[in-house]
Parts: structure tokens; C-alpha cells; sequence
């Protein structure tokens, strides 16, 4: 097994157009748990940290723009981050211990394609976009398009994701992420839920909800975003009958896995009520300018 | 581009610092920082749990962050500035952490305790006040297997009274 770091996009994409069994990697907190548990040693390392474009945090022309192997200490510790984007900020946070935090990023949780990955959830409702490096150039897809299954993604052999962009969220938007572990800390969610609202006024206007670990990848909920767009926030409170539509459509965009961590139907109950207690955070967070 | 990471050999020459000290090695690239600094460098502190970054007993300072070195390759550490528990006291003279860990009796097989001693090392470095709670936070990456976090906690408090007094 050979080691290379290139300094840039482009030698990192030469590295891999050479080695069809090259792995790329950021912080290796997955690939190296993995290959300890047989997973076959690839041929080359490809360290994508010595790229600087990789590990930039920029905000320019109302567009957050997140190197995909950033250490996510790096995010939570952004302070602009993370009241631009509180929900991302405390998906991201959630990732093992400090240890972890300092290697971890959205570019690793999102590829290593674990229908449990903290970060992921926030991204997507955020609208984030992936820049992929092809062979010979870049495209970019929506976050949500990377993972396609436990374990597998839609990239290509030899692409790797560069980066992510965000735009600045609108006025009157909040997000926010909550998990359910079985133990209070270092473990792996049996329950994910984001979701970010725009309020106008006292209504919402815009709200996306995705649910983690319920289903083979990350799942947008149209149905439950429906059924907060246009519901009031007069006082600070959504009202009854959304939340109970949003925590219904919830449980019924569950397909989750029946394990001794939690069984369907704990994950499907778990799902409505996060979905709900994670929108009346947005909300507040809608309302205060966060 | 680094000559030296990108060589198609599959040992890599590395150049870095460890405990202040510049120090050259040859290491497998597929091999972990862990046990570079075990086998090449005979630096025998840092311990390693699970292999797989869950324990902590490997943990020590890359350019003053904690990282688990069983998850780091070895050729990663070019350039960086590395500290094991074995660069934490100066000289003859025990760390505070190390004091009251001996003190309070914070270990029992003492396998974890390398791990915590930097961990703690690095809470106290960037908060010279922490609360109980905020302790136990940034320990939550190490794990004792003999379950004796209460006297840990406990050493990590006093220890960072003592440092307080002599910042003063």
C-alpha cells in the first residue's frame, strides 16, 4: 500500500486516473475501522488534506463554499458557520468524539454513505450542492444525489467530492438536527431529523425535512415540508394539527432497518417525534434571525 | 507536491516533530502513526485500545489538536508537530496532570491513561476553567475500561486548580 498527497485537485485526479484500485480518504475514521475488518487494503492512499481547496471554509457572494475534508471541528467552531447554519453545525458536531472532530468532514460522512451519517440530514435540507471532481474536470450534483445506498454512492470510480456549496439562507430560516442514540453520547443515531423553515411573518413559507437512518440513504419528506408551509408561528408555537401532519408524514416516509438498537416500530415513532421537537427549534431559530 | 509523500516506493521517509524534537523516520505508508512512534521511534506511551478510533488510548497532539494516532497513517505526519504523553512533562518534573493523576489514584491497569493524560493536557490548554460537565465532554473520546472516570475526573479538576494557581 502506497501513500501520495498531492497538493491539488488536478494530481490527486492524475493519481486516480492511474490506480483504478486508488481510495481517496480525509480523515480515515471510516477506512481505517473498515480495512481492520477485512475490507481489502487498496493499492494507493490518496490524502485529499494537503489540497488547500479541500479544507477551505469560504463565505463570498452569498455563498458558503465548505472543502469537502475540512475537519468538522473546524465547522462548529466557525462561529459565522455555524449561526448560518445551526442545524448543519450541530449534525456535523455530532461525529464521534473530539478525537474524531478533528479528522471527520461532510465530504467523508457523506461518501462513506452510512444511512446514519450526522451531517448529511442538514446538508440536504440546506440545499447543498457537491462539486465532484470527475476524470478531467468537475460536475455538481445536489447532496442529496451522492448516496444511493448503505455503503454506495453515485460517484464514478476515480471521483472524489471536492467541495460543497451553500447558499446564504433567507431571511426568517432556521434549521435544526436532532438524533436518537441508544446510550447519551458516541454512538450511532437510530433516528435523524433536520429541518429548516423560512417564516413570513407568522407563517412559514418555506420548510424542508429529512430524515436519517430510517431508510437506506437520508430521505427528503415533501409530505412533511407540506404540512408546514403555511402553518402559523403566531406566538412562537407552531399550531397542533401541523405538527401532528408533519410527525405523521414522517413516520410514514420510514423504512428503517429492525435491530436491538431499535426496532421499526420504536424508529418510525422516534422519526414523527423528532421530526416535530427538531421543527419547533427551526422555528425558533426562524424567529430570531438565527 | 511533497517529494517524499508521493513516492511510488512503499516506504516513505517522514519528517516531523515529536515532543519538540525533529525527528526523521522511514515508515510503511499503510502503516499507523501509532505504531511508528511505538516501533520506529520507541515512543511507547501512546497505547493502542481498539485500533479503530473509538478508545482513545492512542491520543496525542497534531499541531495541538488530539487525534487518534491508530487512525493517522504514518506519512501523514510530515511536517506536522506531534506531542505523545511522553512530551507532556518537562524534564524530570511530572505534569500537574500526571501529579494528581498519581495522587488521586486515576488508573487502575492504566492502559487508557496515556490517552487521557493528552486529552486532558489539551481541555486545559484551551480552557484553563472547565466544569465538571465540560470535562467529561472532552474525555468522552477516551475510554477507561476499568470504569475509574470519577478519580479521573477528579485529577483533571485538581489539576487544573493547580495550574490556575501557578498562572497567577
Amino acid at each position: 500500500m502506497r501513500y501520495a498527497a498531492p497538493a491539488t485537485v488536478e494530481e490527486a485526479q492524475a493519481l486516480l486516473a492511474d490506480d483504478a484500485d486508488a481510495q481517496v480518504f480525509a480523515g480515515a475514521t471510516d477506512l481505517v475501522p473498515q480495512m481492520r475488518a477485512g475490507r481489502p487494503a487498496p493499492s494507493l492512499l490518496v490524502d485529499l488534506k494537503r489540497i488547500d481547496r479541500l479544507t477551505s471554509v469560504t463565505h463570498e457572494d452569498g455563498r458558503w463554499t465548505i472543502g469537502a475534508a475540512t475537519p468538522t471541528a473546524d465547522l462548529t467552531r466557525n462561529e459565522a458557520f455555524t449561526a448560518a447554519f445551526p442545524g448543519l453545525s450541530e449534525g456535523a458536531g455530532l461525529i464521534g468524539s473530539d478525537q474524531i472532530q478533528n479528522r471527520s468532514s461532510l465530504g467523508g460522512n457523506l461518501a462513506n454513505a452510512s444511512p446514519a451519517a450526522d451531517s448529511v440530514p442538514a446538508l440536504i435540507a440546506n440545499d447543498g450542492q457537491a462539486v465532484i471532481a470527475t476524470a478531467d474536470g468537475t460536475r455538481t450534483v445536489p447532496a442529496a444525489e451522492v448516496a444511493t445506498g448503505p455503503g454506495h454512492t453515485s460517484l464514478a470510480d476515480g471521483e472524489f467530492i471536492v467541495e460543497f456549496t451553500l447558499a446564504d439562507p433567507p431571511a426568517g430560516t432556521g434549521d435544526a438536527y436532532l438524533r436518537m442514540i441508544p446510550r447519551t453520547e458516541m454512538d450511532i443515531a437510530i433516528v435523524g431529523a433536520a429541518v429548516r423553515v423560512t417564516v413570513d411573518g407568522d407563517t412559514i413559507s418555506d420548510a424542508t425535512v429529512v430524515l436519517g437512518a430510517v431508510a437506506p440513504t437520508a430521505v427528503v419528506v415533501p409530505d412533511a415540508a407540506a404540512a408546514l408551509v403555511g402553518a402559523s408561528v403566531a406566538g412562537g408555537t407552531l399550531d397542533d394539527s401541523a405538527t401532528a401532519a408533519l410527525a405523521e408524514a414522517a413516520e410514514a416516509a420510514c423504512d428503517p432497518i429492525d435491530d436491538k438498537r431499535g426496532t421499526i416500530a420504536y424508529r418510525r415513532r422516534v422519526a414523527g417525534v423528532l421530526a416535530r421537537r427538531a421543527a419547533a427549534i427551526a422555528v425558533e431559530r426562524a424567529r430570531n434571525g438565527a | 507536491m511533497s517529494e517524499n509523500t508521493t513516492t511510488r516506493r512503499s516506504r516513505t521517509h517522514v519528517s516531523c516533530t515529536v515532543n519538540g524534537d525533529q525527528v526523521d523516520f522511514l515508515a510503511d505508508d499503510g502503516t499507523s502513526l501509532l505504531d511508528a512512534l511505538r516501533d520506529e521511534l520507541d515512543l511507547t506511551g501512546a497505547k493502542e485500545g481498539c485500533g479503530t478510533g473509538d478508545c482513545g488510548a492512542c491520543t496525542v497532539l497534531v499541531d495541538g489538536r488530539i487525534n487518534c494516532s491508530c487512525l493517522m497513517f504514518a506519512p501523514e505526519a510530515e511536517g506536522c508537530d506531534i506531542v505523545t504523553v511522553e512530551g507532556i512533562a518537562e524534564g524530570d518534573h511530572l505534569h500537574p496532570l500526571q501529579q494528581t493523576f498519581l495522587e488521586g489514584a486515576a488508573l487502575q491497569c492504566g492502559v487508557c491513561t496515556p490517552g487521557f493524560l493528552v486529552s486532558a493536557k489539551a481541555l486545559l490548554d484551551e480552557n484553563p476553567d472547565p466544569t465538571e460537565t465540560e470535562i467529561r465532554y472532552a474525555l468522552a473520546g477516551n475510554l477507561c475500561r476499568c470504569t475509574g472516570y470519577d478519580k479521573i475526573v477528579r485529577s483533571v479538576q485538581e489539576a487544573a486548580v493547580q495550574l490556575r494557581g501557578a498562572a497567577r
